[in-house]
């Protein structure tokens, strides 16, 4: 393993921001921590760069324990948030940055500053100022800086978090392509799941300082692993239901699962497109009480008349008005539940 | 159980550097500052071997030394109230108005701050006193009357409270103000119920700031106040090298260090409130074109009183200096006398520049590590309280300071009396203050995440603080370097004691032409201020051109 962490913990007084995490990254392989703000996404970052000392456990690099080794000599590259480039410097001279630090000769560095900025697509920027830089070109730089001194893993906080939407969509497809082509190790973390999803082999969900769950993005995807996983996912319709066989007794009726479900009393999660919208007479009736555009579908808010409201994506043709009196039919296919 | 120890090690190892950056500083201080004033506090009240805690009490009784007590208090804060008085519509007019000139006149306005006192006394001499300007026209002399004194504290502080307010006013935002106008306040209640609020712990700080200044005045006092008007300062030279009671100048040392202590503990209570939630915009931002009546008669009324106070004195001291036939009394400057002087006064042109120099450098590594030590984010209380004490040797009275010198330093293993370097330590005492006050700003502002973006990108402590603090630094450091040296050009009160007769410096070469009667003393004594202003108004002009963002408390 590449890195390790073996109970790391650290708290600030009494409140643990890291409590006992246990996590590996093999080599080549891109994780993503998601997570909502104070969950200790950062403070992982951070403990693993050697900038915040651990109260408890162990980070090993290589095989290595890291407890006593200093940030300058972990030989790890961190990109922080708001990109920390140096104001009085130009952009050449941030990225050759590390490099310099290690004493690389000055023609060499000269060259590796001309890739790098090359591969980050900005060819030719090494003489300009930093603050003549847009967001997305900040960026960028400050990815070329964190990659100058090819540090063994790769560090990521909230990447893309300060772009703007369009932007950010292109530069995660760029992301994932970078890093597959050079095969390096990167530990990203990130509140956006979206860019979580696009950008990881491997996802950890955090929660309170400590993993709520870890897999594949589509086994994260598809099973959360309880309902906090769920609602952090975006996933609004979570209800608790006992399973018997290929049906579960719930607040909204008899919901039907996939075979091969966990039986007895259970948290259910049905994604908004399980909820199929029928004839008022037919199914679980409820009311629309909103409905909102989403581009390429509507979703529509939904009041039983027992039970949580309810929430479902249809298209926009067939999206009833506020108001309206609807039924409820539900999509097996869509309804995961949870172990 | 392995965890805990390298944690333990790893906050060991935090102190450490920072004992390591305070050991310095904390040393020279001791060295310099704590142990000749105990040295010269100690000699004075102890007599056989036995402390005479008594003495205390019956200095303090005394008729005149009360007297003293009185005027030094009552003058003090009257000049701080007329400082507020005159400089806080200017103040007002710095940060919130837009005219042609402004900076030249921002410049012109910190000259006086950074003159030496005695420039100051003469200045004033030569515009009300015996043959003054004003007795000249009119036939008013001010000099033996406590006006010239007040005055002259005006001329000295103006600054202080223009820029200390004034940097704060530019920076709050107009728009709170207009918020209070939307919500129906006249604009008078708005600035009243809006703007004072906000303005009103850094006008305390600067009130505060001048009442310290003003209360232990010396070469002002010394120059204008004749034999009818004695500070404390003044009365502790005159007790130590007039009259020789050692045990007295103690004891009004003591007074005068307990009633600075308290005002620096004030001073500091009010610049941490200082830097409380207030939204704070660019100061290019605030500032308009002046429209209406009230706003040209601000303005007019503004640049009135700077030319009648701040400009005419300054004005008046250089044609004195003009006064005998082709710069006669410039010439006599090159002059040996063998009298009051053993070599020529232009000598100590150079002398002053060469100290001036050397205090810098020593102020600037003292003060810099200082500020390095304070303005770690860990600094835990003990470091924080060192940084009050760093403003201690401003309070302290620099005439015991000098004579502390001259009975702590003289004997083995420091014996430093016959060394030149004697000087620019006691310059040095003066100048580090600012130096740490100038620097300190900045380098708390600098971000903490850069120096890890550079920890991580490979650099070690060492080199982090080279590459990220060093650049952001230098230009605060450029300013401090000039304030220490301007205010090692015009120290006074310590220097008078321990500058070697055969090399006096400016201010002390001054003093000395003026104590002397005749035009000619009093002629070069004015041409010898004019030089020594230039020298200063000089180095104080490079020093604003470097400085355009005003982060500094000076």
């Amino acid at each position: 393993m590449l890195l390790s962490l073996d109970a790391a913990t650290v708290r600030f007084g009494e409140r643990a921001v890291l409590d006992a995490v246990g996590l590996d990254v093999a080599e080549h392989e891109v994780v993503c921590v998601l997570g909502p703000s104070g969950s200790g996404k950062s403070t992982l970052l951070r403990a693993v760069a050697g900038l915040q000392p651990l109260t408890g456990g162990r980070i090993l690099l290589d095989g290595r324990d890291q407890s006593g080794v200093p940030a300058h000599k972990r030989g790890v590259g961190l990109m922080f948030q708001d990109h920390q480039l140096f104001p009085q410097r130009d952009v050449g001279a941030n990225v050759a940055f590390g490099p310099r630090m290690r004493g690389v000769a000055r023609r060499e560095r000269d060259a590796e500053v001309g890739k790098l900025l090359e591969l980050v697509g900005l060819p030719g920027a090494a003489r300009r100022a930093v603050a003549s830089l847009s967001g997305g070109e900040q960026q960028r730089v400050a990815l070329a800086r964190a990659l100058a001194p090819r540090p063994r893993l790769l560090m990521l906080d909230e990447p893309l978090g300060q772009l703007d939407r369009s932007l950010r969509e292109r530069l995660v497809v760029e992301l994932r392509e970078l890093f597959g082509r050079l095969g390096t190790t990167v530990l990203a973390v990130t509140h956006d799941q979206g860019e979580a999803f696009a950008l990881a082999d491997r996802v950890v969900v955090m929660r309170d300082g400590r993993i709520a769950q870890s897999g594949t993005p589509l086994e994260v995807w598809q099973r959360p692993a309880d309902a906090f996983v769920a609602r952090f996912l975006g996933f609004d319709n979570v209800v608790g239901g006992t399973v018997a066989g290929t049906a579960a007794d719930s607040p909204w009726g008899k919901l039907p699962v996939p075979e091969g479900s966990p039986q007895g009393g259970r948290t259910l999660v049905v994604r908004p497109a399980g909820v199929r919208l029928v004839a008022a007479d037919a199914g679980l009736p409820c009311t629309v009480t909103a409905r909102t555009f989403k581009g390429s579908h509507v979703a529509v808010r939904l009041q039983p008349g027992d039970g949580p409201r309810l929430e479902a994506a249809c298209a926009l043709r067939d999206a009833p008005e506020v108001g309206e009196a609807v039924g409820v039919e539900f999509d097996a296919a869509e309804i995961a539940v949870l172990d | 159980m392995d965890v805990t120890r390298t944690q333990v090690a790893r906050t060991r190892r935090g102190s450490a550097a920072r004992l390591g950056l305070l050991a310095l500083p904390v040393a020279f201080f001791a060295v310099f500052f704590a142990w000749p004033v105990a040295a010269i506090v100690a000699r004075g009240l102890k007599a056989d071997g036995a402390w005479q805690f008594g003495r205390i009490a019956d200095v303090v009784t005394q008729p005149d030394i009360r007297h003293v007590l009185w005027f030094t208090t009552w003058q003090a804060l009257a000049s701080t109230a007329l400082t507020l008085l005159l400089a806080l519509p200017a103040a007002h007019v710095f940060a919130r108005l837009d005219f042609p000139g402004k900076q030249l006149l921002r410049a012109v306005v910190t000259v006086p701050f950074v003159l030496p006192t005695v420039v100051v006394g003469s200045a004033f001499l030569a515009l009300v006193g015996r043959g003054g300007l004003l007795d000249e026209l009119w036939g008013v002399r001010l000099d033996t009357t406590v006006w010239a004194i007040l005055l002259a504290h005006v001329f000295f502080n103006y600054a202080v409270v223009v820029r200390t307010v004034g940097g704060l006013w530019a920076q709050l935002d107009p728009r709170q103000e207009e918020a209070a106008r939307m919500l129906g306040a006249s604009p008078l209640k708005a600035w009243r119920k809006v703007t004072l609020p906000a303005l009103a712990p850094a006008v305390a700080a600067a009130a505060l700031m001048v009442f310290l200044f003003t209360f232990t005045s010396f070469g002002v006092v010394q120059i204008l106040g004749g034999p009818t008007f004695s500070t404390l300062e003044v009365e502790i030279y005159r007790q130590t090298s007039e009259i020789f009671d050692l045990s007295s100048a103690a004891v009004l040392t003591l007074v005068q260090f307990v009633a600075v202590g308290a005002i620096l503990v004030v001073h500091a209570w009010t610049v941490r409130r200082r830097e409380t939630a207030l939204r704070l915009v660019d100061p290019r931002t605030t500032a308009r074109r002046p429209r209406g009546a009230g706003q040209w008669a601000l303005l007019a009324g503004v640049l009135a009183t700077i030319a009648l106070l701040l400009v005419l004195p300054l004005t008046v001291l250089v044609r004195r200096s003009l006064d005998a036939p082709g710069l006669g009394y410039y010439r006599a400057l090159a002059h040996a006398d063998g009298g009051t002087f053993l070599v020529a006064p232009v000598h100590a042109v150079w002398t002053s520049l060469e100290y001036a120099v050397a205090a810098t450098a020593i102020a600037v590594v003292i003060g810099g590590l200082a500020a390095a030590a304070l303005a770690r984010r860990d600094a835990g209380r003990l470091v924080r309280g060192f940084d009050a004490l760093l403003m201690l040797p401003l309070g302290v009275s620099a005439v015991t300071v000098g004579f502390g010198f001259l009975i702590a330093l003289d004997k083995p293993p420091l014996d430093l009396r016959q060394s030149w370097i004697l000087v620019p330590l006691a310059q040095a005492l003066v100048g580090a203050p600012f130096v740490v006050r100038t620097m300190l700003p900045v380098l708390r502002a600098v971000d903490a995440r850069l120096r890890e973006a550079a920890a991580v990108l490979g650099a070690s402590p060492w080199r982090v603080w080279r590459e990220v603090d060093l650049p952001m630094v230098r230009r605060a450091l450029l300013v401090a370097a000039g304030f220490a040296f301007a205010v090692s050009l015009g120290e006074f009160g310590a220097t008078v004691f321990i500058a070697r007769p055969d090399n006096p410096t400016l201010p002390v070469a001054v003093a000395r032409l003026l104590s002397r009667p005749g035009d000619l003393n009093y002629g070069q004594a004015m041409a010898l201020s004019t030089i020594l202003m230039v020298v200063c108004a000089v180095a104080l002009l490079i020093l604003e051109r470097l400085r355009t963002d005003r982060t500094g408390e000076f």
